[in-house]
């Protein structure tokens, strides 16, 4: 919209400027929607205006689209969106309009562009679209904005008005003020000025500088650079206005990587969360933890084919029966496998190793070699917006919350219940605790079905951030044991701060050195942080740290 | 002289003397009988033969330090895989202009890549002499410089382990990164000679197939010999009681150290070996999945006999081969299920129900004279 009228030709010029008023006539009669009840006989009226889309010359099609939101038609705004989504065709045999309403494959159901009616599924080959250029397009979007802004909702208006920073021209800044008077919402009037100084800014009005400075929005910022470029005083504001923003953007870029490095650190939290009980409580090297991680993954999959149409309540009875599942099979490899081997970790490396490749090929062979996709329930998905420059995904929101909720549970049953009394008192002194009454063996069933259960919740989580696939398992256990070890055998708190700072360090090692290299640094880091010291962040002390 | 003391015992002569007993066996079947008669033996199966001499190396190897040491590494597929690697190296300098882009110095993978010139760790490679150097340097220095962070801070038991399992994670991600330049994922591979002879000819798969062989015995002979020696006791004695050990005044990190590279060197030495007889080298091989497999052909033959590794290489790979062959879905059960029975029902191998069955007819002999 920013071309200049002698470049547009001379009837595109006497078509802008008419379109103020065309503009105007459009939105008051949108407005003027529910009480003026339209006379339905225009049928004919419609099809000749849409037919005037239907012409080889942009140009001609410009003038078209003029036409139609001169019309007062009530279907223009319908139309113009259909246009700009490129889903208004027309039939090529009766020469028919047609909305699209979905565009995959080869059958496309539509509905009638003038009467709305649902005219069924269309072969594509009988269709062709109504084709529109850049300059179509721009001026469709203002249109369309400037109806939002009239007509929408809070939201839908913040949209529009966001939409129209940097693509103010003269003609739209007047129409823009006359609207600024009625706005009553002070976020979307914060936008309109924003885009009406960044036209203002383009006239080289020092104000607009003012207006301007410390807007993250990335238009402003373009427009702000623009005028940086000559000289004078206005330059000279807009370079310290960019300055500022520089550092604005800077912070924030800070805080977003922080909070990716938490979403990432928790999920390491809770990948490792359950080996630190298994491995460092009860001293159980088991390497099969990863694939109980995948099982939590399947049985959320698992829920979701069981109750098709809820994948939130799907996800939210996955995380009971994910727990029931992993501890379930956790107690399995307990009984048949690790009680035999007590005292011997090496063996026990070796052994729950060869179930993990056990329980990887089962699910190969049960389910598929395949990676199957969990869909995200709705109000898991979309992002928060803090503002311009940084929006934080709700899935990890929700995953962080995950963690500390698992994390704070598991500190409860270790220091608060009976159980985690007797799994200390075990792992200090075996004989002791026994000869004191405490069943160890009991014991050492239920921390490993804990352990596992946890794990199983781990998967619940990852399986709302990636695919759930049979090597799910084996792409965390390197990482889940890295964390326990750095954090300090046998220590929770130590899992918890070893997690989240990994994830950090990887998030902020990431953009200059690269995914792969970023992680190959932080296995470095903790392969030579361990020769330093063996015993991790938070060594045990006293008695419990020599067995 | 502290090499010849293994020939004292009797279970390495009768190792060595199957061992040459076979070599030759092959040898002969492969070059005087004639391909129709049912025991000849292909090109195919001498280049397999030689696969699975080189993993019986790296066997040993692995129990040198598992066995004697109580070292679990889980580090020896990349030490095995650096040995390849710079036996590839000096193969893919050997391939000159005759690759694809005809290029006389750059390997194929460079020029695709558009690099301008060799990187510097990649010249010299085309000496043999540097190149074979290098089979033993190179993991061999990565070892003495892991194992002496590690063993110098009392780095022992499952700690070990771990880390030694995610400095071979931390490897592969790094081979498969293409700026490192050994070829990404692809590796290093399209090889044509070696010392001059054609690697596709039948002669030269015979001659790697001996080679591997004399590796082996020589690779076993060297351990036999550390292990009977007076260090070799140290070794143990550290395995059982490491504190114990140090407390009588053994500086314990030097010998775990000492045996650790030798053990390194070892595993380059086999995976150079592989590489020719296998044609490729790629960053697979760093998987850590190899590198606990092995030291489950180390559990199954048997810790602590050297004989029993052999043994437990060579029975898993042959028993891969025919089950990769025959129902590959089935491989995987097949060696998980080989971990478990391996650890929880032999714990001593193969090599113990050997050497039980020994002593039960021993006892029976001893009791029979007397009655």
């Amino acid at each position: 919209m920013r071309i200049p009228c002698t470049l547009m030709g001379q009837t595109r010029c006497h078509a802008a400027m008419t379109r103020i008023v065309n503009l105007w006539l459009l939105c008051l009669l949108l407005i003027a929607l529910p009480f003026a009840a339209m006379a339905q006989d225009d049928a004919d009226d419609g099809q000749a205006l849409l037919e005037a889309l239907d012409v080889r010359s942009f140009q001609d099609k410009a003038e078209a689209i003029e036409a139609i939101i001169q019309s007062e038609d009530e279907r223009a705004n319908d139309w113009l969106q259909a246009l700009l989504d490129g889903d208004l065709q027309r039939h090529k045999d009766d020469g028919r309009f047609v909305i699209i309403t979905d565009n995959v494959g080869r059958e496309w159901p539509a509905r009638d562009a003038l009467t709305g009616e649902d005219v069924g599924e269309i072969s594509r080959r009988e269709l062709s679209r109504i084709d529109i250029n850049n300059a179509l397009r721009s001026q469709l979007r203002s249109a369309l904005s400037m109806v939002e802004l009239y007509t929408g909702e809070r939201d839908e208006r913040l949209d529009a008005a966001e939409g129209l920073i940097g693509d103010v021209d003269d003609e739209l800044a007047d129409s823009l003020e006359s609207r600024l008077d009625d706005e009553a919402d002070a976020d979307v009037r914060n936008r309109l000025n924003q885009a009406l100084a960044v036209y203002r800014l383009e006239q080289g009005e020092m104000d607009a500088v003012e207006t301007l400075s410390g807007s993250l929005n990335s238009d402003v910022r373009i427009a702000l650079s623009r005028a940086a470029e000559g000289e004078g005083a206005v330059a000279d504001a807009a370079r310290a206005a960019l300055v500022d923003i520089e550092q604005k953007l800077k912070v924030n870029r800070g805080l977003e990587t922080l909070y990716f490095g938490l979403s990432m650190g928790s999920v390491l939290v809770l990948a490792a969360i359950g080996l630190a009980i298994t491995f460092g409580v009860m001293g159980v090297i088991n390497m099969a933890h990863g694939e109980l991680i995948m099982l939590g993954a399947y049985s959320t999959w698992m829920m979701q084919q069981l109750l098709p149409g809820h994948p939130g309540l799907a996800v939210l009875l996955s995380i009971p029966v994910g727990f029931l599942v992993s501890a379930l099979v956790g107690v399995i490899i307990e009984r048949s496998v690790i009680q035999h081997l007590k005292g011997r970790p090496l063996e026990t490396l070796l052994a729950t190793f060869g179930v993990s490749l056990i329980l990887q090929q089962l699910v190969r062979t049960v389910v598929s070699p395949l990676n199957r996709t969990v869909t995200t329930p709705e109000w898991m998905s979309g992002s928060v917006a803090i503002n311009d420059a940084l929006s934080l995904t709700l899935n990890r929101l929700y995953i962080m919350a995950f963690a500390v909720l698992v994390f704070v549970g598991l500190i409860l049953i270790m220091r608060r219940t009976r159980l985690g009394l007797e799994v200390r008192a075990v792992t200090q002194n075996r004989a002791m605790a026994r000869s004191m009454g405490i069943r160890a063996t009991r014991v050492d069933i239920l921390t490993f079905a804990l352990g596992s259960g946890v794990a199983g919740l781990a998967g619940v989580a990852l399986a709302q951030l990636t695919n759930v696939g049979p090597n799910l398992g084996q792409s965390y256990i390197i990482d889940s044991f890295m964390v326990v070890v750095f954090g300090g055998v046998g220590n929770l708190w130590g899992t918890l701060v070893a997690g989240l700072s990994l994830g950090v360090i990887n998030q902020i090692l990431e953009p200059w050195a690269g995914a792969v290299l970023a992680k190959i640094l932080v296995l470095v880091f903790i392969i030579l942080f361990i020769q330093k010291r063996p015993r991790g962040l938070f060594p045990q002390k006293g008695r419990a740290a020599e067995g | 002289m502290w090499l010849s003391r293994p020939f004292n015992e009797r279970s390495t002569r009768l190792f060595l003397l199957i061992l040459v007993l076979a070599v030759t066996l092959v040898t002969i079947l492969h070059l005087a009988l004639p391909p129709e008669n049912p025991l000849y033996v292909s090109g195919y199966t001498v280049g397999l033969l030689g696969k699975y001499l080189c993993y019986a190396l790296l066997a040993v190897a692995v129990d040198l330090v598992w066995g004697y040491l109580g070292i679990l590494s889980l580090g020896h597929g990349a030490f095995f895989a650096l040995g390849g690697y710079a036996m590839g190296m000096y193969l893919m300098r050997q391939i000159g202009d005759r690759g694809t882009y005809g290029d006389p110095v750059l390997p194929d993978f460079m020029v695709f890549l558009n690099w301008e010139s060799l990187p510097w760790y990649w010249h010299g490679f085309d000496m043999a002499w540097f190149a074979f150097l290098m089979v033993l340097l190179a993991p061999g220095a990565l070892a003495l410089v892991f194992g002496y962070l590690a063993f110098r801070s009392r780095v022992t038991g499952v700690y070990l382990s771990i880390i030694t399992q995610a400095m071979t994670f931390a490897l592969m991600l790094a081979f498969f990164r293409n700026e490192m330049g050994f070829g990404g994922n692809n590796g290093l591979t399209d090889f044509y000679d070696i010392l001059g002879f054609d690697l596709r000819s039948g002669a030269t798969r015979l001659g790697l197939f001996i080679a591997s062989g004399v590796a082996l015995a020589l690779g076993y002979v060297l351990c036999r010999a550390i292990v009977a020696s007076k260090l070799g006791r140290v070794c143990v004695a550290s395995r059982d009681a490491e504190a114990r050990t140090r407390f009588l005044g053994y500086r314990v990190e030097r010998v775990q150290l000492f045996v650790f590279v030798v053990s390194a060197m070892l595993a380059g030495v086999a995976g150079a070996l592989y590489v020719p007889q296998v044609g490729i080298i790629n960053p697979s091989e760093f998987e850590p999945l190899f590198s606990i497999e092995i030291v489950v052909w180390v559990a199954l033959g048997g810790r602590a006999t050297l004989y029993g590794a052999v043994i437990g290489a060579i029975l898993v790979n042959y028993a891969k081969t025919v089950f990769t062959g025959v129902m590959p879905d089935a491989w995987l059960f097949a060696l998980g299920g080989l971990f478990v029975v391996s650890t929880v029902l032999l714990p001593k191998g193969i090599a113990g129900v050997l050497a039980y069955r020994r002593k039960q007819r021993n006892e029976s002999d001893t009791t029979e004279v007397p009655a």
